[in-house]
């Protein structure tokens, strides 16, 4: 009893901002692991970690210009989806991904030392936090689960063949440049959504963690899809539970509950002689 | 413009971080090409922010902060290569080893705000200034160097033909796990140095930007390598001569981050590659095959 009454406090469930945090937790989750699931088929892991990053300059030039952060975020995640997916080519995309983030990280430097002092909100979004989710932003952030569902609903086939085989999907009709953009501008619509609460440093690990986990459970990509989703809600279930006991940034949760999924999944692959995971879909 | 010259080696804290920011983009700029040429950028940038968490913890411990970029980066570089053996794989295993290391880092990061004798600490080791680099430590990063140099000199051969066509190479007996392996420890010494002197952030644009020039100016594999350091020297001297001068600049003389000048440069660079590609360079690098 006493165990129990430790993890799960009363507060855990009543107090108001936690049942903001687990309402937008939940939604996040799901929103990122839908767009994971096609960052671990695409090999686009340096995006899904380069889009939250770059965003981040995005709101320390809010800050600067005494704007919203979070339109902040969402222009700059914009932007920099935009410019990765319009200056790489099949070659060499880690390095346009690797020289967009640049730009936006050097930006950033210098919104941070132009405004000033090292404001304490801008911090929060590098960290995250669960504290200070309101009415308003669990409503925004269903918002833009909603939009993200509706988009790969409309989506699904077109962005499932472009990943995983992109000469015959292009061969079908199906355009290999624009299906790059609106995926990466996915990516950036998980990560408007995503930053504020689980930070900018570690909200690709919500995207790409229950994903990659997933490859190594599901025998379909539908099926890989519905566990990554699975996977995602009870890791933010559990980093919440944590960091609500613990005081502890829930970054850290996040990333440490993923990564033992993606463990138990290579586990899983290793007892049971699966040669496939690791982004392939499991066919 | 001597004057100018004369009175910016006269003034503090510029002619060291000259010397040393020179060496590390020497260094990053040879090592870059084969990051380039392997397609590795991801583990290039990863590298960086693993050993912040390992400098993060080196300050925790009260140990020097070289030792914790360095360690934990070889450490972690050695997991994105084990854990990423085959080329599918090799993706996401370096994105969960970052996620792993970067949640790490949060955590002791808020350890450190938590600590009240440690607010500049997070701040120095995310956003570290090459202007507040110590000057003793240009002796333990020249031998850094020395040491990724030589490693890249004596795995140069089997290097070059395990990225330009690994197929080729394993077929001619080349021991493509090793040379990877030691690749990528020459990768993380060069990394964890420069993210030592110049932060996270112009690590990856020291290794990235210079080589990605150079590579659409010359397809001769030296050359490249000559010419992409070359690039980073002159992205450094020039920035930190900028950001020397931007202390007269507005907004409130306080002087623009030295970082955001460098990742100016390198990406006209790379911008400038990109628009005047060399005649000789237009047929693309030979493609990296992906092994079986």
């Amino acid at each position: 009893m006493g165990l129990w009454q430790a993890l799960f406090p009363a507060g855990l469930f009543t107090a108001s901002f936690m049942q903001n945090a687990w309402l937008a937790g939940t939604a996040v989750a799901v929103l990122s692991s839908l767009v994971g699931f096609f960052v671990v088929l695409r090999g686009a892991t340096f995006a899904a970690h380069a889009v939250p990053r770059a965003s981040f300059a995005g709101a320390a030039g809010a800050v600067l210009a005494g704007g919203d952060t979070v339109l902040g975020l969402a222009i700059f995640s914009a932007l920099s989806a935009l410019g990765m997916a319009s200056l790489g080519s099949r070659r060499d995309q880690g390095q346009t991904t690797a020289l967009v983030l640049m730009a936006a990280l050097g930006l950033g430097s210098l919104f941070l030392t132009l405004g000033g002092a090292y404001a304490p909100e801008v911090y929060a979004l590098l960290f995250g936090q669960i504290v200070g989710i309101g009415r308003a932003d669990v409503f925004a952030i269903l918002g833009l689960l909603l939009l993200a569902l509706i988009a790969t609903a409309l989506l699904y086939r077109p962005l499932l063949w472009s990943s995983v085989a992109p000469d015959v999907a292009e061969a079908k009709g199906v355009p290999r440049r624009r299906m790059e953009i609106l995926f990466l501008l996915l990516v950036a619509l998980a990560a408007t959504a995503a930053v504020p609460i689980v930070g900018a440093l570690l909200s690709f690990s919500l995207m790409v963690g229950p994903a990659a986990a997933a490859a190594y459970f599901g025998r379909s990509p539908g099926q890989a899809l519905a566990v990554a989703v699975l996977i995602g809600i009870l890791s933010i279930w559990f980093s919440l539970v944590f960091a609500y006991d613990t005081g502890l940034p829930v970054g850290f949760f996040v990333a440490a509950v993923t990564a033992v999924f993606y463990g138990l999944g290579r586990l899983w692959a290793y007892l049971w002689k699966i040669e496939r995971g690791g982004g392939q879909v499991p066919a | 413009m001597p004057g100018f010259i004369e009175s910016l080696l006269a003034a503090p804290a510029v002619a060291p971080a000259l010397l040393i920011g020179s060496l590390v983009a020497v260094t990053s700029g040879v090592v870059g090409v084969f990051v380039v040429l392997r397609g590795q950028s991801f583990a290039g940038h990863a590298l960086g922010d693993i050993g912040t968490t390992g400098a993060a913890a080196a300050y925790l411990g009260g140990l020097p902060a070289l030792y914790g970029f360095v360690g934990v980066g070889v450490l972690g570089g050695l997991a994105i290569e084990g854990l990423g053996e085959r080329a599918r794989e090799r993706d996401v295993a370096t994105g969960i080893v970052l996620s792993l290391m970067l949640g790490v880092g949060a955590l002791l990061l808020y350890f450190m705000t938590q600590r009240t004798d440690a607010t500049g600490g997070p701040v120095a080791i995310l956003f570290g200034s090459i202007f507040t680099v110590d000057p003793s430590i240009a002796l333990p990063v020249a031998l850094f160097s020395l040491l990724a140099l030589l490693l890249l000199g004596f795995l140069y051969r089997p290097l070059v033909f395990a990225s330009v066509n690994p197929q080729a190479a394993q077929a001619k007996g080349v021991p493509l796990q090793g040379v990877g392996l030691l690749f990528m420890l020459a990768l993380a010494i060069a990394v964890e140095e420069s993210a030592l002197v110049a932060g996270a952030l112009l690590s990856t644009a020291l290794l990235i930007g210079p080589a990605a020039a150079a590579v659409r100016w010359t397809r001769q594999i030296g050359a490249a390598a000559a010419l992409s350091a070359l690039l980073g020297l002159l992205a450094v001297s020039v920035g930190i001569a900028l950001a020397y001068q931007s202390y007269f600049w507005p907004p409130g003389h306080r002087g623009w981050p030295v970082s955001f000048f460098i990742v100016l440069l390198v990406l006209t660079e790379y911008l400038l590659a990109r628009l005047l590609p060399a005649r000789a360079a237009r047929r693309p690098l030979p493609r990296r095959k992906e092994a079986a």
